[in-house]
Protein backbone atom coordinates (compact mmCIF):
# COMPACT_ATOMS: atom_id res chain seq x y z
CA UNK A 1 0.00 0.00 0.00
CA UNK A 2 2.70 2.60 0.87
CA UNK A 3 4.57 1.69 -2.10
CA UNK A 4 1.51 2.24 -4.46
CA UNK A 5 1.14 5.69 -2.60
CA UNK A 6 4.65 6.83 -3.53
CA UNK A 7 4.61 5.54 -6.68
CA UNK A 8 1.50 7.86 -7.45
CA UNK A 9 2.86 11.06 -5.66
CA UNK A 10 5.99 10.50 -8.32
CA UNK A 11 3.91 10.02 -10.59
CA UNK A 12 2.03 13.11 -9.74
CA UNK A 13 5.36 14.63 -8.93
CA UNK A 14 6.42 13.85 -12.83
CA UNK A 15 2.93 15.25 -14.49
CA UNK A 16 3.65 18.59 -12.61
CA UNK A 17 6.67 18.77 -14.18
CA UNK A 18 5.78 18.26 -17.13
CA UNK A 19 2.40 20.48 -17.04
CA UNK A 20 5.71 23.04 -16.03
CA UNK A 21 7.40 22.64 -19.34
CA UNK A 22 4.59 22.91 -21.52
CA UNK A 23 3.63 26.44 -20.01
CA UNK A 24 6.76 27.58 -19.77
CA UNK A 25 6.99 29.41 -23.83
CA UNK A 26 3.45 30.87 -22.21
CA UNK A 27 5.55 32.45 -19.33
CA UNK A 28 8.29 34.16 -22.66
CA UNK A 29 5.59 35.84 -24.12
CA UNK A 30 4.43 37.46 -20.96
CA UNK A 31 7.57 38.68 -20.19
CA UNK A 32 7.17 41.65 -22.21
CA UNK A 33 4.96 43.00 -20.29
CA UNK A 34 6.61 42.46 -16.97
CA UNK A 35 9.43 45.09 -15.29
CA UNK A 36 10.99 46.17 -12.74
CA UNK A 37 11.08 49.62 -11.26
CA UNK A 38 13.12 52.00 -8.82
CA UNK A 39 15.30 54.66 -8.15
CA UNK A 40 19.09 54.86 -6.66
CA UNK A 41 20.08 57.61 -4.31
CA UNK A 42 22.88 58.48 -2.35
CA UNK A 43 22.37 58.75 1.34
CA UNK A 44 24.93 61.88 2.27
CA UNK A 45 26.62 64.70 0.73
CA UNK A 46 28.23 63.78 -2.84
CA UNK A 47 31.88 63.26 -3.10
CA UNK A 48 34.06 65.64 -4.54
CA UNK A 49 34.64 65.23 -7.84
CA UNK A 50 38.11 66.19 -9.06
CA UNK A 51 38.46 68.33 -12.05
CA UNK A 52 40.88 67.05 -14.97
CA UNK A 53 43.42 68.29 -16.45
CA UNK A 54 43.64 67.73 -20.41
CA UNK A 55 46.90 69.56 -21.34
CA UNK A 56 48.51 66.94 -22.33
CA UNK A 57 46.06 66.92 -25.41
CA UNK A 58 45.27 70.24 -26.42
CA UNK A 59 42.00 68.67 -28.78
CA UNK A 60 40.96 67.37 -25.87
CA UNK A 61 41.09 71.07 -23.39
CA UNK A 62 39.63 72.57 -26.49
CA UNK A 63 36.21 70.70 -26.32
CA UNK A 64 36.25 71.19 -22.55
CA UNK A 65 36.46 75.32 -22.72
CA UNK A 66 33.41 76.35 -21.82
CA UNK A 67 32.61 73.29 -19.35
CA UNK A 68 35.30 72.23 -17.75
CA UNK A 69 35.28 67.96 -17.26
CA UNK A 70 35.01 65.94 -14.05
CA UNK A 71 35.56 62.38 -13.10
CA UNK A 72 32.70 60.61 -13.05
CA UNK A 73 33.23 57.75 -10.64
CA UNK A 74 30.15 59.12 -8.27
CA UNK A 75 27.69 61.14 -10.55
CA UNK A 76 24.68 62.86 -8.26
CA UNK A 77 21.74 64.30 -9.39
CA UNK A 78 18.67 66.84 -8.08
CA UNK A 79 17.22 64.88 -5.47
CA UNK A 80 20.27 62.87 -4.42
CA UNK A 81 19.92 60.40 -7.53
CA UNK A 82 22.93 58.23 -8.41
CA UNK A 83 23.54 58.43 -12.11
CA UNK A 84 25.21 55.23 -13.64
CA UNK A 85 24.16 52.48 -11.69
CA UNK A 86 23.44 49.48 -13.57
CA UNK A 87 20.72 46.91 -12.06
CA UNK A 88 20.48 43.37 -12.94
CA UNK A 89 18.35 39.83 -11.76
CA UNK A 90 21.17 38.33 -10.37
CA UNK A 91 18.62 35.39 -9.15
CA UNK A 92 15.58 33.73 -10.06
CA UNK A 93 15.87 34.30 -13.93
CA UNK A 94 15.35 30.86 -15.74
CA UNK A 95 17.60 29.26 -17.72
CA UNK A 96 16.45 29.90 -20.90
CA UNK A 97 15.75 33.85 -19.89
CA UNK A 98 19.39 34.21 -18.52
CA UNK A 99 20.52 33.03 -21.88
CA UNK A 100 18.58 35.27 -24.18
CA UNK A 101 20.64 37.67 -26.11
CA UNK A 102 18.89 41.27 -27.15
CA UNK A 103 19.37 42.26 -30.45
CA UNK A 104 19.88 46.19 -29.56
CA UNK A 105 23.53 47.37 -30.04
CA UNK A 106 24.77 49.28 -27.32
CA UNK A 107 26.77 51.79 -27.97
CA UNK A 108 30.37 53.44 -26.37
CA UNK A 109 31.42 56.18 -27.30
CA UNK A 110 34.52 58.53 -27.13
CA UNK A 111 33.53 62.01 -27.08
CA UNK A 112 35.38 65.29 -26.00
CA UNK A 113 38.16 63.09 -24.46
CA UNK A 114 35.46 60.68 -22.22
CA UNK A 115 33.50 57.98 -22.47
CA UNK A 116 30.05 58.31 -23.32
CA UNK A 117 28.12 56.62 -21.46
CA UNK A 118 30.45 56.35 -18.37
CA UNK A 119 29.13 52.66 -17.54
CA UNK A 120 27.79 50.34 -20.69
CA UNK A 121 25.54 47.73 -19.16
CA UNK A 122 24.91 44.67 -21.83
CA UNK A 123 24.02 41.12 -21.87
CA UNK A 124 26.57 38.20 -22.09
CA UNK A 125 27.07 37.96 -26.23
CA UNK A 126 25.21 40.66 -26.62
CA UNK A 127 26.59 42.55 -29.73
CA UNK A 128 27.85 46.34 -28.74
CA UNK A 129 29.66 49.02 -30.60
CA UNK A 130 33.04 51.10 -29.83
CA UNK A 131 32.88 54.36 -31.90
CA UNK A 132 34.94 57.79 -31.81
CA UNK A 133 33.46 61.53 -32.24
CA UNK A 134 37.31 62.75 -31.47
CA UNK A 135 39.88 63.99 -33.85
CA UNK A 136 42.01 62.92 -31.91
CA UNK A 137 43.73 59.39 -31.62
CA UNK A 138 42.44 57.03 -28.50
CA UNK A 139 43.59 53.03 -27.55
CA UNK A 140 40.59 51.59 -25.84
CA UNK A 141 41.54 49.21 -23.51
CA UNK A 142 39.11 46.95 -21.59
CA UNK A 143 41.07 45.03 -18.93
CA UNK A 144 38.62 41.60 -17.48
CA UNK A 145 40.00 39.34 -16.06
CA UNK A 146 41.56 36.40 -18.04
CA UNK A 147 40.70 33.52 -15.83
CA UNK A 148 36.97 34.31 -15.85
CA UNK A 149 36.51 33.87 -19.49
CA UNK A 150 36.64 37.20 -21.06
CA UNK A 151 40.56 38.44 -22.51
CA UNK A 152 41.88 41.87 -22.08
CA UNK A 153 42.04 43.42 -25.51
CA UNK A 154 43.67 46.68 -26.78
CA UNK A 155 43.19 48.43 -29.88
CA UNK A 156 43.60 51.99 -31.75
CA UNK A 157 41.11 54.01 -33.05
CA UNK A 158 42.34 56.91 -34.50
CA UNK A 159 39.85 59.90 -36.07
CA UNK A 160 37.71 58.47 -38.21
CA UNK A 161 38.25 54.85 -37.45
CA UNK A 162 35.81 52.46 -37.90
CA UNK A 163 33.46 51.02 -35.05
CA UNK A 164 34.68 48.05 -33.58
CA UNK A 165 31.99 45.74 -33.04
CA UNK A 166 32.33 42.84 -30.25
CA UNK A 167 31.07 40.83 -27.24
CA UNK A 168 31.80 39.51 -24.02
CA UNK A 169 31.46 36.10 -23.86
CA UNK A 170 30.98 36.17 -19.77
CA UNK A 171 29.57 37.40 -17.09
CA UNK A 172 31.66 40.00 -15.21
CA UNK A 173 30.70 42.88 -13.05
CA UNK A 174 32.45 44.56 -14.25
CA UNK A 175 34.96 45.32 -16.48
CA UNK A 176 37.75 48.40 -16.15
CA UNK A 177 37.83 50.05 -19.59
CA UNK A 178 40.61 52.52 -20.26
CA UNK A 179 42.74 54.83 -22.76
CA UNK A 180 46.10 54.70 -21.90
CA UNK A 181 46.64 57.98 -24.39
CA UNK A 182 44.45 60.06 -22.07
CA UNK A 183 44.80 58.40 -18.73
CA UNK A 184 41.74 59.97 -17.20
CA UNK A 185 39.60 58.30 -19.54
CA UNK A 186 38.12 55.45 -17.46
CA UNK A 187 35.11 53.94 -17.73
CA UNK A 188 33.47 50.05 -17.53
CA UNK A 189 31.50 47.63 -19.53
CA UNK A 190 28.90 45.83 -16.86
CA UNK A 191 28.11 42.10 -18.66
CA UNK A 192 25.45 40.30 -16.95
CA UNK A 193 22.95 37.52 -17.97
CA UNK A 194 19.42 38.71 -19.43
CA UNK A 195 17.40 41.64 -18.61
CA UNK A 196 19.41 45.12 -17.12
CA UNK A 197 19.14 48.49 -16.61
CA UNK A 198 21.23 51.80 -15.92
CA UNK A 199 20.00 54.82 -13.42
CA UNK A 200 19.76 57.72 -15.51
CA UNK A 201 20.47 61.64 -14.30
CA UNK A 202 17.17 61.45 -11.46
CA UNK A 203 18.44 57.74 -10.20
CA UNK A 204 15.47 56.12 -11.99
CA UNK A 205 15.65 52.93 -13.90
CA UNK A 206 13.20 50.87 -15.33
CA UNK A 207 13.98 46.86 -16.27
CA UNK A 208 11.94 45.76 -19.03
CA UNK A 209 10.96 42.23 -20.20
CA UNK A 210 10.91 40.67 -16.90
CA UNK A 211 8.51 37.36 -16.67
CA UNK A 212 6.56 37.23 -13.28
CA UNK A 213 8.37 35.58 -10.58
CA UNK A 214 10.31 36.29 -7.64
CA UNK A 215 13.74 37.86 -8.17
CA UNK A 216 16.74 39.40 -6.53
CA UNK A 217 17.94 42.40 -7.66
CA UNK A 218 21.55 43.87 -7.83
CA UNK A 219 22.54 47.11 -7.74
CA UNK A 220 25.91 48.15 -8.46
CA UNK A 221 27.81 51.12 -8.33
CA UNK A 222 31.55 51.54 -8.97
CA UNK A 223 32.61 53.17 -6.06
CA UNK A 224 29.64 51.67 -3.59
CA UNK A 225 30.07 48.15 -4.91
CA UNK A 226 27.05 46.05 -4.78
CA UNK A 227 23.65 46.12 -3.20
CA UNK A 228 20.73 43.44 -3.49
CA UNK A 229 17.13 43.51 -2.64
CA UNK A 230 13.98 40.81 -3.13
CA UNK A 231 11.38 41.79 -5.71
CA UNK A 232 8.19 40.11 -7.12
CA UNK A 233 7.05 40.88 -10.47
CA UNK A 234 3.42 39.69 -10.98
CA UNK A 235 1.06 39.48 -14.53
CA UNK A 236 0.45 43.38 -14.87
CA UNK A 237 1.92 44.58 -11.85
CA UNK A 238 5.46 45.88 -12.19
CA UNK A 239 8.18 45.04 -9.04
CA UNK A 240 9.63 47.61 -7.52
CA UNK A 241 12.87 47.97 -5.40
CA UNK A 242 14.42 51.55 -4.60
CA UNK A 243 18.18 51.61 -3.12
CA UNK A 244 20.44 53.96 -1.85
CA UNK A 245 24.11 54.12 -1.19
CA UNK A 246 25.63 55.76 1.60
CA UNK A 247 28.35 58.27 0.91
CA UNK A 248 31.78 57.31 2.15
CA UNK B 1 50.67 31.00 33.84
CA UNK B 2 47.29 29.43 32.47
CA UNK B 3 47.30 32.16 30.41
CA UNK B 4 50.11 32.23 28.90
CA UNK B 5 49.97 28.37 27.94
CA UNK B 6 46.04 29.37 26.01
CA UNK B 7 47.58 32.59 24.56
CA UNK B 8 50.28 30.42 22.82
CA UNK B 9 48.00 27.60 21.80
CA UNK B 10 45.62 30.35 20.64
CA UNK B 11 48.72 31.57 18.70
CA UNK B 12 49.68 27.82 17.60
CA UNK B 13 46.19 27.16 16.60
CA UNK B 14 45.91 29.73 13.97
CA UNK B 15 49.69 29.17 12.65
CA UNK B 16 48.10 25.32 11.96
CA UNK B 17 45.22 26.55 10.44
CA UNK B 18 46.75 29.60 8.37
CA UNK B 19 49.51 26.68 6.85
CA UNK B 20 46.82 24.22 5.94
CA UNK B 21 45.01 27.14 4.82
CA UNK B 22 47.78 27.96 2.20
CA UNK B 23 48.82 23.94 1.75
CA UNK B 24 45.10 22.91 0.64
CA UNK B 25 45.17 26.23 -1.84
CA UNK B 26 48.63 25.64 -3.47
CA UNK B 27 47.55 21.42 -3.93
CA UNK B 28 44.50 22.22 -5.54
CA UNK B 29 46.44 25.01 -7.97
CA UNK B 30 49.00 22.08 -8.58
CA UNK B 31 46.48 19.43 -9.18
CA UNK B 32 44.89 21.66 -11.54
CA UNK B 33 47.96 22.32 -13.26
CA UNK B 34 49.01 18.45 -13.14
CA UNK B 35 46.25 17.90 -15.13
CA UNK B 36 47.86 20.29 -17.88
CA UNK B 37 50.79 18.24 -17.37
CA UNK B 38 50.10 16.24 -21.06
CA UNK B 39 50.38 19.38 -22.87
CA UNK B 40 51.97 19.31 -26.12
CA UNK B 41 53.89 22.22 -28.62
CA UNK B 42 54.06 22.05 -32.28
CA UNK B 43 56.95 24.09 -33.85
CA UNK B 44 57.18 23.08 -37.27
CA UNK B 45 58.90 19.31 -37.20
CA UNK B 46 59.19 19.58 -33.48
CA UNK B 47 56.70 18.26 -30.54
CA UNK B 48 57.47 19.47 -27.24
CA UNK B 49 56.06 17.59 -24.19
CA UNK B 50 55.20 19.57 -20.95
CA UNK B 51 56.25 16.67 -18.83
CA UNK B 52 59.64 16.50 -20.54
CA UNK B 53 60.38 20.41 -19.27
CA UNK B 54 59.60 19.99 -15.48
CA UNK B 55 63.73 19.43 -15.05
CA UNK B 56 64.83 22.20 -17.61
CA UNK B 57 61.52 24.94 -15.85
CA UNK B 58 62.87 24.64 -12.62
CA UNK B 59 66.64 25.09 -13.58
CA UNK B 60 66.24 27.99 -15.53
CA UNK B 61 62.56 29.71 -15.33
CA UNK B 62 61.37 29.21 -11.84
CA UNK B 63 63.96 31.48 -10.01
CA UNK B 64 62.11 34.76 -12.08
CA UNK B 65 58.56 32.93 -13.09
CA UNK B 66 58.23 31.07 -9.68
CA UNK B 67 56.67 27.40 -9.57
CA UNK B 68 53.31 28.33 -10.39
CA UNK B 69 54.70 30.19 -13.42
CA UNK B 70 52.79 33.20 -11.77
CA UNK B 71 55.60 35.34 -12.57
CA UNK B 72 56.69 35.64 -8.77
CA UNK B 73 59.54 34.18 -8.33
CA UNK B 74 61.95 35.03 -6.17
CA UNK B 75 63.80 36.81 -7.83
CA UNK B 76 60.72 38.88 -9.24
CA UNK B 77 61.13 41.48 -6.58
CA UNK B 78 64.14 42.55 -7.72
CA UNK B 79 63.19 42.63 -11.62
CA UNK B 80 61.87 45.48 -13.88
CA UNK B 81 59.87 45.06 -15.95
CA UNK B 82 58.22 41.80 -14.10
CA UNK B 83 58.62 38.78 -15.09
CA UNK B 84 55.18 37.12 -17.35
CA UNK B 85 52.82 35.79 -15.50
CA UNK B 86 52.27 33.01 -17.20
CA UNK B 87 48.77 31.82 -15.89
CA UNK B 88 46.91 34.40 -17.99
CA UNK B 89 48.29 33.71 -21.07
CA UNK B 90 48.43 37.32 -22.37
CA UNK B 91 51.96 37.28 -24.02
CA UNK B 92 53.30 40.92 -25.64
CA UNK B 93 55.28 39.00 -28.41
CA UNK B 94 52.75 37.47 -30.60
CA UNK B 95 51.79 36.86 -34.49
CA UNK B 96 48.00 37.01 -33.56
CA UNK B 97 45.46 39.51 -33.17
CA UNK B 98 45.26 41.15 -29.82
CA UNK B 99 43.11 39.39 -26.98
CA UNK B 100 44.42 36.30 -28.85
CA UNK B 101 46.65 33.35 -27.30
CA UNK B 102 50.20 33.21 -29.48
CA UNK B 103 51.27 30.60 -31.53
CA UNK B 104 53.24 27.83 -30.09
CA UNK B 105 55.96 29.57 -32.38
CA UNK B 106 55.50 32.75 -31.17
CA UNK B 107 56.80 31.83 -27.84
CA UNK B 108 59.22 29.44 -29.41
CA UNK B 109 61.06 32.37 -30.82
CA UNK B 110 60.85 34.75 -27.77
CA UNK B 111 62.55 31.90 -25.66
CA UNK B 112 65.12 31.78 -28.39
CA UNK B 113 65.84 35.21 -28.57
CA UNK B 114 64.53 36.85 -25.14
CA UNK B 115 63.63 39.89 -24.72
CA UNK B 116 66.21 42.89 -24.80
CA UNK B 117 65.98 45.24 -22.06
CA UNK B 118 64.73 43.13 -19.81
CA UNK B 119 66.41 40.28 -17.35
CA UNK B 120 64.95 37.85 -20.26
CA UNK B 121 67.98 36.37 -21.42
CA UNK B 122 68.41 34.09 -25.22
CA UNK B 123 67.50 30.71 -24.26
CA UNK B 124 69.69 29.62 -27.55
CA UNK B 125 71.94 27.70 -25.87
CA UNK B 126 69.41 25.40 -24.71
CA UNK B 127 68.48 22.37 -27.55
CA UNK B 128 65.86 22.89 -29.83
CA UNK B 129 63.83 20.26 -28.26
CA UNK B 130 64.11 21.35 -25.02
CA UNK B 131 62.97 24.86 -25.77
CA UNK B 132 59.86 23.09 -27.74
CA UNK B 133 59.40 21.22 -23.99
CA UNK B 134 59.29 24.15 -22.44
CA UNK B 135 56.93 25.86 -25.14
CA UNK B 136 55.08 23.18 -23.92
CA UNK B 137 55.61 23.68 -19.48
CA UNK B 138 54.61 27.47 -20.28
CA UNK B 139 51.35 26.46 -21.96
CA UNK B 140 50.21 24.31 -19.43
CA UNK B 141 50.39 26.87 -16.33
CA UNK B 142 46.99 28.53 -18.06
CA UNK B 143 43.80 26.26 -18.76
CA UNK B 144 43.27 29.28 -21.41
CA UNK B 145 45.85 26.95 -23.84
CA UNK B 146 43.43 23.83 -23.22
CA UNK B 147 39.53 26.04 -23.58
CA UNK B 148 40.87 28.43 -26.11
CA UNK B 149 42.56 28.13 -29.34
CA UNK B 150 45.55 30.51 -30.49
CA UNK B 151 44.17 33.26 -32.89
CA UNK B 152 44.82 33.56 -36.64
CA UNK B 153 48.38 35.17 -37.24
CA UNK B 154 47.92 38.78 -39.02
CA UNK B 155 48.93 38.27 -42.91
CA UNK B 156 52.43 39.82 -43.99
CA UNK B 157 52.56 41.49 -47.37
CA UNK B 158 56.39 40.83 -48.91
CA UNK B 159 58.38 43.94 -47.80
CA UNK B 160 58.11 46.38 -50.76
CA UNK B 161 61.11 48.59 -52.84
CA UNK B 162 62.20 50.89 -50.70
CA UNK B 163 60.99 54.78 -52.21
CA UNK B 164 61.29 58.19 -51.23
CA UNK B 165 57.53 58.41 -51.52
CA UNK B 166 57.34 56.01 -49.37
CA UNK B 167 59.28 56.90 -46.72
CA UNK B 168 57.46 60.23 -46.70
CA UNK B 169 54.42 58.69 -46.59
CA UNK B 170 55.61 56.95 -43.34
CA UNK B 171 55.82 59.51 -41.65
CA UNK B 172 52.68 61.22 -42.78
CA UNK B 173 51.42 57.89 -41.04
CA UNK B 174 53.40 58.23 -37.92
CA UNK B 175 51.80 61.73 -37.56
CA UNK B 176 48.26 61.01 -38.70
CA UNK B 177 47.74 57.65 -36.47
CA UNK B 178 49.65 59.74 -33.62
CA UNK B 179 52.46 57.63 -32.46
CA UNK B 180 53.88 60.54 -31.02
CA UNK B 181 51.31 60.91 -28.17
CA UNK B 182 53.53 58.32 -26.70
CA UNK B 183 56.51 57.69 -28.64
CA UNK B 184 57.20 61.69 -29.01
CA UNK B 185 57.78 63.59 -32.03
CA UNK B 186 60.74 62.46 -33.09
CA UNK B 187 60.51 59.39 -32.08
CA UNK B 188 62.41 59.23 -28.74
CA UNK B 189 59.90 57.93 -26.21
CA UNK B 190 59.12 61.18 -25.08
CA UNK B 191 55.22 61.78 -26.55
CA UNK B 192 53.20 63.67 -24.35
CA UNK B 193 51.29 60.68 -22.52
CA UNK B 194 54.59 58.70 -22.26
CA UNK B 195 55.20 59.97 -18.52
CA UNK B 196 51.89 58.00 -17.43
CA UNK B 197 51.86 55.03 -19.25
CA UNK B 198 50.69 51.87 -17.36
CA UNK B 199 51.20 48.46 -17.72
CA UNK B 200 47.99 46.14 -17.56
CA UNK B 201 48.97 45.77 -13.88
CA UNK B 202 49.22 49.17 -13.49
CA UNK B 203 52.75 49.38 -13.47
CA UNK B 204 54.94 51.92 -14.89
CA UNK B 205 56.26 51.78 -18.35
CA UNK B 206 58.05 53.48 -21.08
CA UNK B 207 57.24 53.55 -24.82
CA UNK B 208 60.11 52.79 -26.86
CA UNK B 209 62.57 55.21 -27.99
CA UNK B 210 63.93 54.68 -31.33
CA UNK B 211 66.80 56.69 -31.21
CA UNK B 212 68.37 54.58 -27.95
CA UNK B 213 69.86 52.00 -30.60
CA UNK B 214 68.17 49.21 -28.58
CA UNK B 215 66.69 45.93 -30.41
CA UNK B 216 62.62 45.93 -30.24
CA UNK B 217 61.74 43.49 -27.48
CA UNK B 218 59.70 41.48 -29.99
CA UNK B 219 62.13 41.06 -33.00
CA UNK B 220 64.46 42.59 -34.99
CA UNK B 221 63.74 42.04 -38.54
CA UNK B 222 61.81 44.57 -40.31
CA UNK B 223 59.01 41.94 -40.87
CA UNK B 224 58.86 42.04 -36.62
CA UNK B 225 58.59 45.72 -36.75
CA UNK B 226 55.61 45.33 -38.64
CA UNK B 227 54.56 43.08 -36.74
CA UNK B 228 54.84 44.71 -33.55
CA UNK B 229 52.75 46.92 -34.31
CA UNK B 230 49.61 45.73 -36.34
CA UNK B 231 49.16 43.03 -33.50
CA UNK B 232 50.19 45.29 -30.40
CA UNK B 233 51.75 44.42 -27.43
CA UNK B 234 49.29 42.64 -25.33
CA UNK B 235 49.82 43.26 -21.45
CA UNK B 236 50.97 46.70 -22.48
CA UNK B 237 49.89 50.39 -23.74
CA UNK B 238 50.79 49.65 -26.88
CA UNK B 239 47.42 48.75 -29.13
CA UNK B 240 46.90 46.72 -32.09
CA UNK B 241 47.20 49.09 -35.47
CA UNK B 242 45.77 45.66 -37.60
CA UNK B 243 42.41 47.50 -38.30
CA UNK B 244 43.35 51.20 -39.01
CA UNK B 245 47.03 51.07 -40.88
CA UNK B 246 46.50 49.04 -44.33
CA UNK B 247 49.75 46.78 -45.22
CA UNK B 248 51.16 49.32 -47.82
CA UNK B 249 51.10 52.03 -45.74
CA UNK B 250 52.14 49.45 -42.82
CA UNK B 251 55.20 48.65 -44.68
CA UNK B 252 56.10 52.84 -45.44
CA UNK B 253 55.94 52.96 -41.32
CA UNK B 254 58.29 50.31 -41.38
CA UNK B 255 60.54 52.66 -43.53
CA UNK B 256 60.22 55.55 -41.99
CA UNK B 257 60.79 54.11 -38.24
CA UNK B 258 63.61 52.30 -39.53
CA UNK B 259 64.95 56.03 -40.58
CA UNK B 260 64.47 57.18 -37.02
CA UNK B 261 67.18 54.34 -35.22
CA UNK B 262 71.01 55.23 -35.26
CA UNK B 263 72.15 52.01 -36.60
CA UNK B 264 73.16 52.75 -40.59
CA UNK B 265 70.55 51.56 -43.12
CA UNK B 266 69.40 52.31 -46.73
CA UNK B 267 66.19 54.16 -44.97
CA UNK B 268 68.14 56.31 -42.87
CA UNK B 269 71.02 57.38 -45.80
CA UNK B 270 67.58 57.94 -48.09
CA UNK B 271 66.04 60.19 -45.57
CA UNK B 272 69.11 62.24 -44.86
CA UNK B 273 69.41 62.40 -49.01
CA UNK B 274 66.00 63.69 -49.46
CA UNK B 275 65.92 65.72 -46.28
CA UNK B 276 63.42 63.94 -44.30
CA UNK B 277 63.47 65.22 -40.37
CA UNK B 278 61.65 64.00 -38.07
CA UNK B 279 59.65 67.04 -36.75
CA UNK B 280 56.78 67.70 -34.60
CA UNK B 281 53.56 67.33 -35.84
CA UNK B 282 52.39 70.39 -37.99
CA UNK B 283 49.17 71.80 -38.42
CA UNK B 284 48.91 70.39 -41.51
CA UNK B 285 49.61 66.92 -40.41
CA UNK B 286 47.23 67.38 -37.99
CA UNK B 287 43.74 65.97 -39.00
CA UNK B 288 41.26 68.53 -40.39
CA UNK B 289 38.23 68.37 -38.15
CA UNK B 290 35.20 66.82 -39.69
CA UNK B 291 31.98 68.09 -39.95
Amino acid sequence: MKAYSRVAAMICALLAVGVGLLWSPGSANAAAEGKITGTVKLDGAAPHMKGIDMSKDPYCVKQHENSPAHLENVVVGPGGGLQNVVLYISEGLSAAEASSTPSQVPVFDQKNCMYTPHVLAMDVNQKFKVVTSDQTTHNIHPLPDPLAGNIPWNKSQPPGAPAIETSWKAEEVAIPVKCNIHPWMHGYFVVVKGPYAVTDEKGSYTIENVPPGNYTVTAWQEEYGKQTAKVTVAAGKPGSADFTFKAK
Amino acid sequence: MRRLISNASLVLTAVAVLALGSLSWAQVTKAEEDQRLNMESHIGQLTGHAMAAKGSYRRYCLGCHGELGDGEGENAQWIDPKPRNFTLGIFKCRSTTTGTLPLDSDIYNTIGRGIDSSNMPSWNPLSAQQRADLVAYVKHFSARFVTEKPGTPIEIPKEPELTADRLKTGQEVFQRVECWKCHGPSGRGNGPSAATLTDDQNRPIVPYDFHDGTRFKCGTTDEDLYRIFMTGLDGTPMPSWSDNIKPDEAWDLVFYLRSLQPMKSKEKELARQIGLKPGAPSAAAAPAPQQ
